[in-house]
Parts: structure tokens; C-alpha cells; sequence
């Protein structure tokens, strides 16, 4: 199997766009294919990572729209929806065209258009990947957050400031991340004051709505240096996917999302390491209970531990394992399909040393992405090249 | 346990539909029903989780609620305590709390570890008011209270 690299990468500005779904696709896309120097008729494949355009906005064939913008014909394309981790599933499907030498050159854009409807329509659109017993019951993803959320901090102690610093962390990260939605700082009493959403969890416990796109370019390792003559390029030593239940509440430890254990230890197994050789990670922050579940699932901490290290600062840009370099889904903004690439986009910034102000010390880092309440998860492990 | 006949009996008895969940060949039940069991056994009966009492896992007030469904919705997580001779993983369901019946329209108050019984509620939700298609599937079904 070929070793897969990261050639190109871009992402647009988060956060509420004029620019329609085919428009920020297109940006993202044409500025990786700069960004690789290459041209849209050199890609082999094409893949758009996108939960619900037509939900959204009544365009659906987003793919060929793309290809067809970027001159890309006639690259093999196709739609990854996999609800909120769409992106870490194109992450996957891109890694595998060039794994398998089915594509020399593919490229995975990102994207979802979401501001031009209400909060209360794109909750009812993204609450309709729910099971029908869920749904009729007004079930949102908000509060499948409040319910983990109570019980985790019932069953390990955790208090409720504790998740506040999360929503603290990420936004002061955000600060630096010129893509970013919010780049402002707000402090824990903000946090803790701000409007119930899905008691205990409020307003600044969740990410916001928002537009964007973002894309990676993607070639066998052995040729990397053609298109990166600098080494700026990544390489994908371990990827997995997992799946957990649909219904939510017949998982067997509520708190546990079986979804990031299975998927990281595909990719753990896959590159050779454990959490503990990982220097950096960007972790599906939807929701701030969200920060904590993964970081003890993907084995950075014990469980029910992870609430610690936030409040220990282990996880702060200058903390032993920094998390949500980039400000998170939380302050970076959560345009659905494009979250899981814009993750990925941060750890080849991070590892090929061009992280800017954001920069950390890291040779290996890892994206999580989270769709559904962890019904569908993505781990992606990157290594720099030098 | 599970006894087919019984249930839908109960339902005609009541004039309300069961609170159906699925039991499979290993004993296994779940809400809502699979085509397989968890452990890929196969289906083989109905249980009617009426009969049973359960306990809050946890809860929530969401006050950002999508078309068509009440505000605020407290929703919980419970657990139904399915008798000494069921070995099989916790049967749950995710549920609305019932309203007071002061007229306030306000939900009882539940706390972690509460027992609550299931009542009906012919509409859960108004059908077509989001994006689910209104035939595709059922509005009733069951809220909780807690047992007096």
C-alpha cells in the first residue's frame, strides 16, 4: 500500500459568507491546487466532503459543479456525506484512492453553506440524521450534549467551570487564526453567565453556525517532492474510521464515545505509535463536553480525567499536548462538511512548522472528527516530513 | 418475558398503541426495535416497556428547540429496571418529561436517578412543521413522570 502525503492545503475565511456552497467550494479548491501548483485537469480524483447542500440550500451535485469549475474534467468524483464528520470521511476516501493506486492526484475540498437559515432550521436539519424514535421527541444534537454533559460531571466530579475553560482556551486560540469565525477572547464568567441552551451547557459551550470550505491535496509519498520541493508536505501514517449506534442513548457507557476508541486505535495500530507520541491535536469541539469525551478516548487521559488536564492547562498552546490549535469548531466556526478538512488543514500547518502565531512544537498530530453525538468518527494521524 | 399477544392486548385494552421494544433469540431487548439485536441474533418478540418503571440517567432543558417541537423540551435518558431474570444490556429510551398536570405547562422536575413511568402523548411533535417528512414515521408515543 502506497504511503499517502499532503501536498496542498487551504481553507477560507469561517464565518458568515455572502458566497453560496459552489462558490466557497470553489475557493478553497482553486487555492489548494495553487497552493500544490497544480492545475484542476491534473487531478485524477475529485472529492467534496458536504452533509446537506440540498437540505440547505437546494443544490445538490456539488462535486461535478466543482470539477466543472475548476476545469478538473474528467476527474472520478463524488459527495462524502457522513453528516458532521463528512470531512474526516473525505480525509479517509481521499487517503484511500492513492493508498490503493487507483489516483495519483486527488484532491478533497470541503464545504458547507448554513447562515442564510435560522438557528432553530439548521438545528432541525442537522437533528435529521436522528432515528425516528429520536426526532419525534424534538431531540437536537445541543442536547445530546446537555445529557452527557450532567452525567459526566455527576459520575466523575467534574464542576461546571471546568467545561467553561474549554469555551476559554479555544477562543484565545482562535485569536490567532486569521480563518476563524470568533477571534476574541471571553472570559469564564461570560462563559458561565450566558443564555441556557441545553442545561447544564450554554450558549458558549457550543460552536456557531457558519460558512466555509477548506481542501487538501493528496499524492503517493514516493512523489511528494515533486509538488513540495521545500518538504512543506505531511504524511498520513495512520487513518481509521469507526462507527458507533445510531440511537444514542442504547450505547453502554453514555459518557464513552466507542466511535474514537475504535477509529484511533485503527490509526494508532496503523502508524506504530500511542497517544502518548502525538504533540498535537485538533478535536471535534461541537460542543465543549465534546473536548473532554474525545481526549479521554483517544487515550490522552484517563477517563473521566480530561476535565484535569484542561483545568491544569496540559491542553493550552503552551501545555504539554496542546488541543484546538486553531480555536476549535468553537471559535473557528463549524461549517459541516468542511470541519473535518479544516482539522486536518491545522495539523499540516502544525507539523510542517507553518502554523504562524499558532505554531507548537510537533512532528506528529492528530484530527478527530465527530459526526452525529460520535455516531460516526474519523482519526487521522499526520507526521511532518523532516 | 416478552409476549406478543399480551402486548398488542394491552395496547386494544388501553385504546393506546405499546411502548414497543424488540427482543431477540440471546434474550437481548432493545428500544427501538432492529432488524438484528446487538449481538446480531435475531428478532423474536415484543416487549411492552409499559410494564415497566424506569430511572433517570440524566437530563436536559433544551430552550433552543426546532420547528414543531415545545419550549423548553426536557428531555432524560431513562433506564428501565427489567426484573433480576434479564441479563441483557440496559434497555433505555430517550423521552420527553410529561407536563404538570397544575396547568402550569411546565415539566416536573427530575433529578438524576428519579423513577419516572411512561405516559402517552398522541402528538410528540407537530408532523411537517421540520424537515422529516411527515408520513415517514410515527408522532406519539411516550413521556415520563415520576412515580408518585
Amino acid at each position: 500500500m502506497e504511503r499517502v502525503a499532503i501536498v496542498g492545503a487551504s481553507m477560507t475565511r469561517f464565518g458568515q459568507r455572502d458566497a453560496w456552497v459552489r462558490e466557497l467550494l470553489a475557493e478553497a479548491g482553486a487555492a489548494a491546487l495553487d497552493d500544490a501548483g497544480v492545475d484542476g485537469d491534473d487531478l485524477d480524483h475529485l472529492y467534496v466532503s458536504n452533509m446537506a447542500s440540498g437540505e440547505f440550500e437546494g443544490q445538490t451535485g456539488v462535486p461535478n459543479a466543482l470539477a466543472h469549475d475548476l476545469a478538473a474534467q474528467p476527474a472520478y468524483t463524488a459527495r462524502i456525506d457522513q453528516t458532521s464528520s463528512s470531512g474526516g470521511a473525505g480525509v479517509y476516501a481521499a487517503w484511500q484512492s492513492v493508498a490503493s493506486g487507483a489516483s495519483d492526484l486527488t484532491m478533497l475540498v470541503g464545504g458547507e453553506k448554513m447562515t442564510h437559515r435560522t438557528t432553530s432550521e439548521a438545528t432541525d436539519v442537522i437533528a435529521s440524521l436522528t432515528h425516528p424514535v429520536e426526532y419525534k421527541q424534538g431531540v437536537t444534537l445541543p442536547s445530546f450534549a446537555g445529557l452527557t454533559a450532567r452525567l459526566y460531571l455527576d459520575e466523575y466530579d467534574a464542576p461546571r467551570e471546568s467545561l467553561g475553560k474549554v469555551a476559554v482556551k479555544n477562543h484565545r486560540n482562535g485569536v490567532d487564526n486569521p480563518h476563524a469565525q470568533f477571534r476574541k477572547e471571553v472570559d469564564l464568567d461570560t462563559v458561565l453567565d450566558s443564555p441556557i441552551v441545553a442545561d447544564p451547557l450554554r450558549l458558549y459551550d457550543f460552536c456557531p453556525i457558519t460558512d466555509g470550505s477548506a481542501a487538501l491535496v493528496f499524492c503517493p509519498e514516493s512523489v511528494a517532492e515533486e509538488y513540495a520541493p521545500d518538504g512543506n508536505y505531511a504524511v498520513i501514517s495512520g487513518i481509521g474510521g469507526a462507527t458507533d449506534t445510531h440511537v444514542v442513548h442504547e450505547r453502554a457507557d453514555p459518557t464513552t464515545m466507542g466511535g474514537v476508541v475504535d477509529s484511533s486505535d485503527i490509526a494508532y495500530d496503523m502508524a506504530g505509535i500511542g497517544p502518548d507520541d502525538v504533540d498535537v491535536a485538533e478535536l471535534h469541539d461541537m460542543f465543549t463536553i465534546l473536548e473532554f469525551l474525545q481526549s479521554e478516548d483517544l487515550g490522552f487521559f484517563e477517563k473521566g480525567e480530561g476535565w484535569k488536564a484542561v483545568e491544569e492547562g496540559v491542553t493550552d498552546r503552551d501545555g504539554d499536548l496542546p488541543i484546538n490549535t486553531s480555536g476549535g469548531l468553537k471559535s473557528k466556526g463549524h461549517p459541516l462538511g468542511a470541519s473535518g478538512v479544516a482539522q486536518v488543514y491545522e495539523i499540516f500547518k502544525q507539523v510542517t512548522g507553518n502554523a504562524g502565531p499558532r505554531q507548537v512544537e510537533a512532528e506528529t498530530g492528530l484530527a478527530c472528527n465527530v459526526g452525529g453525538f460520535g455516531n460516526c468518527v474519523t482519526t487521522t494521524i499526520l507526521e511532518g516530513s523532516q | 418475558m416478552s409476549d406478543n399477544d399480551a402486548a398488542e392486548d394491552d395496547g386494544a385494552s388501553t385504546g393506546e398503541p405499546s411502548f414497543e421494544a424488540a427482543e431477540y433469540a440471546d434474550g437481548t431487548v432493545t428500544y427501538p426495535p432492529h432488524t438484528v439485536g446487538p449481538n446480531g441474533a435475531e428478532r423474536v418478540g415484543t416487549v411492552d416497556l409499559r410494564q415497566y418503571e424506569g430511572r433517570v440517567v440524566t437530563w436536559t432543558t433544551s430552550t433552543a428547540t426546532p420547528p414543531g417541537v415545545r419550549e423548553p423540551n426536557t428531555l432524560a435518558i431513562v433506564e428501565f429496571e427489567m426484573g433480576d431474570g434479564y441479563d441483557g444490556p440496559p434497555v433505555r429510551a430517550l423521552g420527553q418529561i410529561a407536563e404538570r398536570e397544575d396547568g402550569s405547562g411546565e415539566a416536573f422536575d427530575v433529578e438524576i436517578g428519579d423513577r419516572v413511568e411512561p405516559v402517552y402523548a398522541d402528538e410528540l411533535r407537530e408532523p411537517g412543521a421540520g424537515i422529516r417528512e411527515p408520513e415517514s414515521q410515527d408522532w406519539d408515543g411516550f413521556r415520563f413522570r415520576p412515580v408518585e
